[in-house]
């Protein structure tokens, strides 16, 4: 069961500071991550990697992005 | 496809390509130390629409016109192009025309503070410093959750309202172009005199902010951002991109003769240095706020942020205020309100950055 955290209408920082904050939190697992700019996308990404994260998968919803990051 | 240009190299690439480009404008007409300078160009717009008359600050930039219709091109290219609105636009006003005040008592956004940099002015250390400090207090609020809530998708058109209008604005320019010796044409103002009299042709200025609005927008340069994810993440990836651009545009000003050092008689710059910072860090924490330096506004504009509009909006307005009620900065120091309005912004922002955390569900 992953963890969510949705972003969705969110500009940066927010995206980020919402994923970093999970990623304190459980440390080890995954989260489902929803954004709508590929702004938002590309700097979860790069927070999640710089984290010792994976970016497993993306996917184009809802005229937004969804994250998979694993760990 | 992976975006080339939100890569390490791809930041620096447009980051250094911005250094060489600003350099040059001002070797090709554009004021002292001002290739580019959004806030300043914003404030020569307004003036030039008559939003504020002071005479020597009136131009129609069309470096910003190019900043909006380039980022709006990529937009659509790349698929980007998103319309949305709706996270506390009236806020989002206020934020823009407290950021211009604050940039115009420094006499620059945080883009001119580099450019002056680059060129030596070393009253521009007082400015960046004051940046960092007010992006600093910026991160403190976002670490408390600070936030101007979600935006929704909206029409299409509502993205399209900030390109339009800057279509609008070349139009303008080309129905009522410059006559030699003459302060008004048609509707607009023209300088005969000072920074507003003094520019690139309009073809060079228009191809190079189209040519940085595209490519801004591709890699998500933010000035502000540089400093605020190295502050909050310590991640330096769009700081990599502003560190580029004060090398490359030291360098050509290097070649071309343009690097003054010194504190005193540089152009367009005053020397007190406490106002230099202040205005900078009322700005600073303004950008913060709203979440992007005065250039990457108007490339999210371009790309259908209409929140983003907004604030240019409100820095266009604050550029009227700024003159009209003597709070700019000219050479010879601050102007007579200009203390006063520095004070007055910073309380606002503080307000609006200790009112507006509710978290997000």
């Amino acid at each position: 069961m992953s963890i969510i955290v949705d972003a969705g209408g969110l500009s940066c920082p927010q995206p980020v500071l919402m994923t970093l904050d999970k990623i304190k939190k459980i440390q080890k697992g995954e989260i489902l991550i929803k954004v709508d700019t590929d702004t938002s996308k590309e700097n979860v990404s790069r927070a999640a990697q710089s984290q010792g994260w994976a970016v497993a998968d993306i996917q184009e919803k809802e005229g937004g992005y969804q994250l998979t990051i694993k760990k | 496809m992976k975006n080339f240009f939100s890569t390490r190299w791809g930041i620096i690439g447009v980051g250094g390509l911005i250094g060489v480009f600003a350099a040059l404008l001002q070797k090709l007409g554009n004021p002292g130390n001002m290739g580019i300078c959004v806030a300043c160009f914003e404030r020569d717009i307004a003036g030039a629409l008559g939003l504020h008359r002071a005479a020597v600050v009136q131009y129609l930039r069309p470096e910003i016109i190019g900043f909006v219709l380039g980022s709006l091109v990529a937009a659509y290219i790349f698929k980007e192009f998103r319309p949305r609105t709706g996270s506390a636009p009236v806020v989002r006003f206020v934020l823009g025309v407290f950021a211009m005040i604050g940039s115009l008592v420094f006499l620059g956004c945080p883009w001119r503070a580099m450019l002056r940099l680059a060129a030596g002015d070393g009253n521009a250390i007082f400015g960046l410093f004051g940046l960092s400090f007010g992006i600093w207090v910026g991160t403190l609020f976002l670490k408390g959750g600070y936030n101007l809530g979600r935006t929704k998708t909206t029409h299409t058109s509502v993205g399209w309202m900030l390109p339009l209008t800057m279509l609008g604005f070349f139009l303008l320019m080309l129905i009522f172009p410059h006559i030699e010796g003459q302060g008004k044409s048609g509707v607009l103002f023209y300088s005969l005199k000072g920074p507003g009299a003094m520019h690139a042709s309009l073809i060079i200025s228009l191809a190079v902010g189209l040519a940085i609005g595209f490519l801004a927008q591709r890699s998500r340069f933010c000035t502000m951002g540089a400093l605020r994810d190295l502050i909050l993440f310590r991640q330096v990836h769009l700081l990599t991109g502003v560190i580029a651009l004060v090398a490359t545009a030291f360098i050509v000003n290097l070649i071309v003769g343009q690097f003054h050092p010194g504190f005193a008689k540089q152009p367009v710059a005053h020397t007190m240095q406490i106002w230099n910072f202040g205005g900078m860090v009322l700005a600073g924490l303004a950008f913060a706020l709203a979440g992007g330096c005065p250039g990457r506004q108007l490339f999210l504009a371009g790309e259908g942020d209409g929140d983003a509009a907004i604030f240019v909006i409100g820095m266009i307005v604050g550029a009227g205020f700024a003159h009209n009620f003597g709070l700019a900065s000219s050479p010879k120091g601050v102007g007579p309100h200009g203390i006063a309005a520095v004070i007055i912004g910073l309380i606002v922002c503080l307000f609006i950055g200790f009112t507006m955390r509710k978290r997000v569900s």
